[in-house]
């Protein structure tokens, strides 16, 4: 469904992406892994079209989108979330939702519709993301003034908005609970029962493990190992890469 | 009386001024190109009712037009700079087109007198109002009957996924771009609609003045148009027209007796407003029809329950 062909991304001399190639299949929920600094958001950032790729290409069910501006990459099934989350914090939480409806449905509304108020059928469907997102009693609250876990729930609800197709997830489980890791990963599943195919940007160890279908590790821009997670668990590379460096900060903090 | 009338004039015209700012800000862009725009109304809308005789309701319109497609033309390349290089640039168009005007001279002859506009002695005679009898009366209802309509429409809009769609681009471009909404279309949407708001407070002006001179056109003028929203605050157009009160009634009349002490009593008093109230006269709260109507309790309960 995504295909990376050799993509590169320099930020002058330093190389973010380089020459990262893979394909996420239809249905799949895909693991995106590495250490800090190691070229993950940058890749989310080229799959969405913040940044000019550098070279190679991006391809969405077969198409070349490489030059395609971001918001037409949203009409086209793409949607996103942010590792730093970043909502209309001037915006209720209803209205976030209701201007990000403009998936390729929404688009095909007349002008006025689209403009003025939306349609019924696009209202109902906000009442359903806040339902799925638990927001329902938040609606009417600027979505600054919610609580941080309410916050990336409703910035989940925000890029399933527009009912994508594809969906990256720039590090959902970033400064959350153990209970809420639970029910991100109940929800993230939920989405693929919805159909979605996941691109998943993760720290958190357990959590990609448990869920993805297949993983991809990037170390300084480059993908070192790709694999299932039993077989990335056990590649020596990535252990010394990341998965050693993180086993150690785990005991440095329990001890 | 007419002292009122007039001052009530003025409010008309500053508060559509800056509601042609407000709406570029709503996008998050601080154009100083308002000024510009306005001057394109006076002028294009005093040569059509002074030298060809138009009536003033298709003058006022075929200005405000021409003012919005200007303020399109300059919003595609204007609005792919940022913050601050867009001041600068939006500035430079105001200064061109003050600048233009200092140089037209382009008269004709109408009942034996030459009129249009003299380049630097700027453009006399714009006397369609006492022509036809308006009365000052008369003047004041049609200007204000005008802002109301602009600001019913902007409220309409506010309220409107277009409005949500504005506020959202302006709180943030990059998230704004990522849930598919096209920045292009939306900034240079919002400054064509501004260029019209602009273009009608121009056009209003000119007549009731009845002399315009590209002096008046200059970088203050740009900085009361962006200055009035700032200081009403964007949660509502209400906000815009209560700074044009509180600046026009409050700091330039009821301070006149100070003299020349006035001007440097009207810069602190700002710094002084804005230090109070931080989000601008009416303060910050999503736009809601009579929010600032509204019962306090109302607000002070969504306040708890955060």
């Amino acid at each position: 469904m995504l295909q990376l062909d050799r993509l590169s991304k320099h930020f002058g001399g330093v190389r973010a992406v380089d020459e990262v190639s893979l394909t996420v299949e239809r249905g799949q929920i895909f693991g995106l892994i590495g250490p800090n600094g190691s070229g993950k958001s940058t890749t989310v950032n080229l799959v969405c079209g913040l940044f000019p790729v550098t070279s190679g290409r991006v391809l969405f069910d077969g198409e070349d989108i490489t030059e395609l501006p971001t918001h037409r990459r949203l009409a086209g099934g793409i949607a996103r979330t942010f590792q730093n989350i970043r909502l209309f914090e001037n915006l209720t939480v209803w209205q976030n939702l209701w201007v990000a409806q403009n998936g390729a449905e929404d688009r095909q509304q007349g002008f006025l519709k689209r403009w003025y108020s939306g349609n019924r059928q696009g209202r109902a469907e906000i009442e359903e993301l806040l339902e799925f997102s638990r927001l329902h009693d938040k609606r009417d609250l600027l979505a600054g003034n919610l609580a941080f876990g309410e916050q990336r729930r409703l910035e989940m609800a925000r890029a399933l908005a527009a009912k994508p197709s594809f969906l990256l997830l720039d590090e959902p489980a970033a400064g959350m609970s153990q209970e809420e890791l639970k029910q991100l990963s109940e929800r993230i599943r939920a989405l693929r029962e919805r159909g979605a195919t996941v691109l998943l940007v993760e720290h958190v160890m357990d959590l990609v493990m448990d869920i993805t279908d297949r993983i991809a590790v990037l170390n300084f821009g480059r993908k070192i190992a790709e694999g299932t997670p039993e077989e990335i668990q056990a590649n020596e590379d990535v252990r010394k890469a990341y998965l050693g460096g993180a086993a150690e900060q785990e005991e440095a903090a329990s001890a | 009386m007419d002292f009122y009338l007039g001052l009530l004039q003025i409010i008309g015209v500053h508060t559509l001024l800056g509601l042609s700012a407000y709406i570029v800000l709503l996008t998050g862009q601080v154009s100083m190109a308002q000024a510009g725009f306005f001057a394109i109304g006076a002028y294009v809308a005093g040569m059509c009712t002074v030298m060809f005789g138009f009536h003033i309701l298709p003058a006022i319109l075929l200005a405000s037009l021409l003012a919005s497609l200007v303020a399109c033309a300059v919003g595609f390349p204007a609005l792919r700079v940022k913050g601050l290089m867009l001041v600068v640039a939006t500035l430079a168009f105001g200064e061109i087109v003050r600048l233009f005007f200092f140089n037209v001279h382009w008269q004709v002859e109408r009942n034996g007198a030459m009129v249009g506009p003299e380049g630097p002695e700027g453009f006399r005679r714009i006397r369609y109002f006492p022509e036809n009898g308006w009365t000052s009366i008369d003047i004041t209802a049609f200007i204000w009957v005008i802002v109301i309509l602009v600001m019913l429409a902007l409220w309409w809009m506010d309220r409107s996924r277009a409005g949500a769609v504005l506020r959202a681009v302006g709180h943030d471009e990059t998230a704004a771009q990522s849930v598919g909404i096209n920045l292009t279309a939306v900034k240079v949407s919002a400054m064509t609609a501004g260029g019209f708001i602009a273009g009608l407070g121009g056009s209003i002006y000119a007549h009731t003045t009845t002399h315009v001179e590209h002096l008046i056109f200059s970088v203050v003028l740009a900085t009361f148009a962006i200055a009035y929203p700032i200081l009403g605050g964007l949660s509502h157009v209400m906000g815009t027209l209560l700074a044009v009160v509180f600046v026009q009634v409050f700091l330039v009349e009821v301070l006149r007796f100070m003299g020349d002490w006035r001007n440097m009593l009207f810069g602190a008093l700002i710094v002084l407003v804005m230090n109070l109230r931080p989000h601008g006269l009416l303060g910050e709260q999503p736009a809601r029809m009579f929010d600032f109507l509204r019962s306090r309790s109302r607000r002070e309960e969504t306040h708890a329950a955060t």
